[in-house]
């Protein structure tokens, strides 16, 4: 990261500009193969010899079982939910993301804040807000967008996990049954991503090709960041206590 | 398709009124909220109670990571965030747009001075909270350290709690001492707030019938203009009526 930098009003107890690494996000909606690339990028990397950590959407040790709990329809108002993911993406960012960072690691991230904004936009209308509760995330180094069209992806979506209640916004009643729903709801989301994709400078890649092939665009895009990394941060070596101001 | 967006900067348009109570660990204000809340049962209100960080969900959650102590001040703050926006969505706006009134004890203003004081952006948990709404009433029930610290010692509570007493924030070893501190920056963020948010300040070091005398005529001349509304005459306020309720009120 070097010179990381928050999204909003950040972290004011953690200063962010002694980031060693490198943090990528790869965003994108449900079934466009995210985990698959992060897998497969990971054992790049590694056999390059990178420290690699990943971390992924709702998995934190604090909120993981909550939100399950909480998609089993004990929460239903959009705040709480974008507030729970907040609460999860907060524990990851303090606990692992700025740590690994800081021993310099490259973080590769299944899913980053823009979920969230896609996913509170579609169900309020209002980005501020969304955007303002996300404003102490780290702006990452490179954003991957895995886009696909919503035709593809329902098929995508059928033949490996089927369709589900969350998947489908079904919370938000667009239409009559699952695949109805889910149709508009991922449309509704991939619209989001398209706006945001120029907002922020999204790398975008079009999910519908061979991974083989998407694998080669990703690499192609992660290694100059990388190489940057290394010229930029050979003398430094502060130690932890320092940047904790 | 999507509801009107609600914001904490201006009046909300509803028909219910919102009363809180803020206020430092000891300084007395759940038991004056307690009295108010007899007493507008006894005036045939139908009244609704939510008290900060209880909804059933996040209290598991931040129970079990306060007993880890792997709360940071900003997953701190988003937990109460979390819970509040629950309880604002279950507890509080159903009753206020139905006419009632809603108790609140401890409200967004918790938080502000709380997390204010663990180093949070001040600016960000306000913006945060933006989706609540302003309530109608708020009392301040402002107390000297000193007499908190003894009402907290004198009561049931032996000891403080960890996190009450801000001991995540390693100011000192001594809990009591960690309290002192905490419990100070807190009172001193109650205060910049006092005209920020224009509370009604309460002499809380008075005893608990005057406070509650001064709370009541304040509330009364507030809702002079208030026209209850219920659904049906509860249990609670046919008995208030038959037997309790006395003549002076």
């Amino acid at each position: 990261m070097g010179n990381g930098h928050y999204f909003g009003d950040g972290l004011s107890y953690l200063n962010p500009s002694d980031l060693k690494g490198r943090l990528i996000a790869i965003e994108g909606t449900d079934g466009v193969g995210r985990s698959t690339h992060i897998e497969m990028l990971q054992e790049w990397l590694e056999v390059q010899g990178y420290g690699v950590i990943t971390t992924g959407w709702t998995r934190s040790s604090l909120m993981s079982k909550t939100i399950e709990v909480a998609k089993q329809g004990n929460i239903l108002d959009r705040w709480s939910f974008s507030l729970l993911y907040a609460t999860d993406f907060a524990d990851r960012l303090e606990h692992q993301i700025i740590p690994a960072l800081r021993s310099g690691f490259v973080v590769l991230a299944d899913r980053y804040i823009y979920t969230a904004f896609a996913r509170d936009l579609v169900r309020s209308g209002d980005p501020t807000w969304i955007r303002n509760v996300f404003g102490f995330a780290l702006v990452p180094d490179l954003v991957f967008y895995l886009r696909i069209d919503v035709d593809t992806l329902a098929l995508r979506v059928i033949e490996s996990n089927g369709m589900n209640f969350w998947e489908s916004g079904m919370d938000l009643r667009l239409g009559a049954d699952l695949y109805d729903s889910f149709k508009k709801y991922q449309a509704l989301l991939i619209e989001e991503f398209d706006k945001m994709a120029e907002e922020f400078h999204f790398e975008v890649v079009d999910a519908r090709k061979p991974p083989e092939e998407i694998q080669e665009v990703l690499r192609a895009k992660i290694e100059p960041v990388l190489k940057n990394d290394r010229r930029e941060l050979q003398h430094r070596d502060v130690p932890i206590e320092a940047s904790l101001t | 398709m999507t509801p009107p967006v609600l914001t904490f900067d201006q009046p909300h348009p509803f028909p219910g009124k919102l009363i809180i109570v803020e206020g430092l660990d000891g300084s007395g204000k759940s038991t004056q909220l307690q009295l108010l809340q007899k007493w507008l049962d006894s005036k045939g209100y139908n009244v609704f109670f939510t008290e900060w960080n209880s909804s059933e969900l996040v209290r598991e959650t931040t129970r079990r990571g306060k007993k880890s102590k792997a709360l940071t001040p900003t997953t701190f703050s988003l937990l109460h965030a979390t819970d509040f926006a629950n309880r604002l969505y279950h507890a509080i706006l159903p009753p206020m747009k139905a006419g009632m009134l809603v108790l609140a004890d401890r409200y967004v203003y918790t938080a502000f001075a709380r997390d204010a004081v663990r180093g949070v952006s001040p600016t960000w948990v306000r913006k945060l909270y933006n989706f609540s709404i302003r309530p109608d009433m708020a009392f301040y029930f402002k107390v000297p350290i000193e007499v908190a610290i003894d009402r907290l010692l004198g009561g049931t509570r032996a000891q403080f709690k960890y996190y009450e007493a801000g001991m995540d924030m390693g100011l000192s070893q001594d809990i009591t001492e960690s309290f002192r501190i905490f419990q100070s920056r807190i009172l001193a963020e109650y205060d910049k707030m006092v005209s920020e948010y224009g509370f009604i300040t309460m002499d809380a070091t008075k005893n608990i019938e005057e406070q509650q005398n001064e709370m009541r005529q304040v509330v009364a001349k507030a809702l002079e203009n208030y026209r209850p509304k219920r659904g049906t005459h509860g249990k609670r306020a046919l008995f208030w009526r038959r037997f309790v309720l006395p003549k002076s009120e």
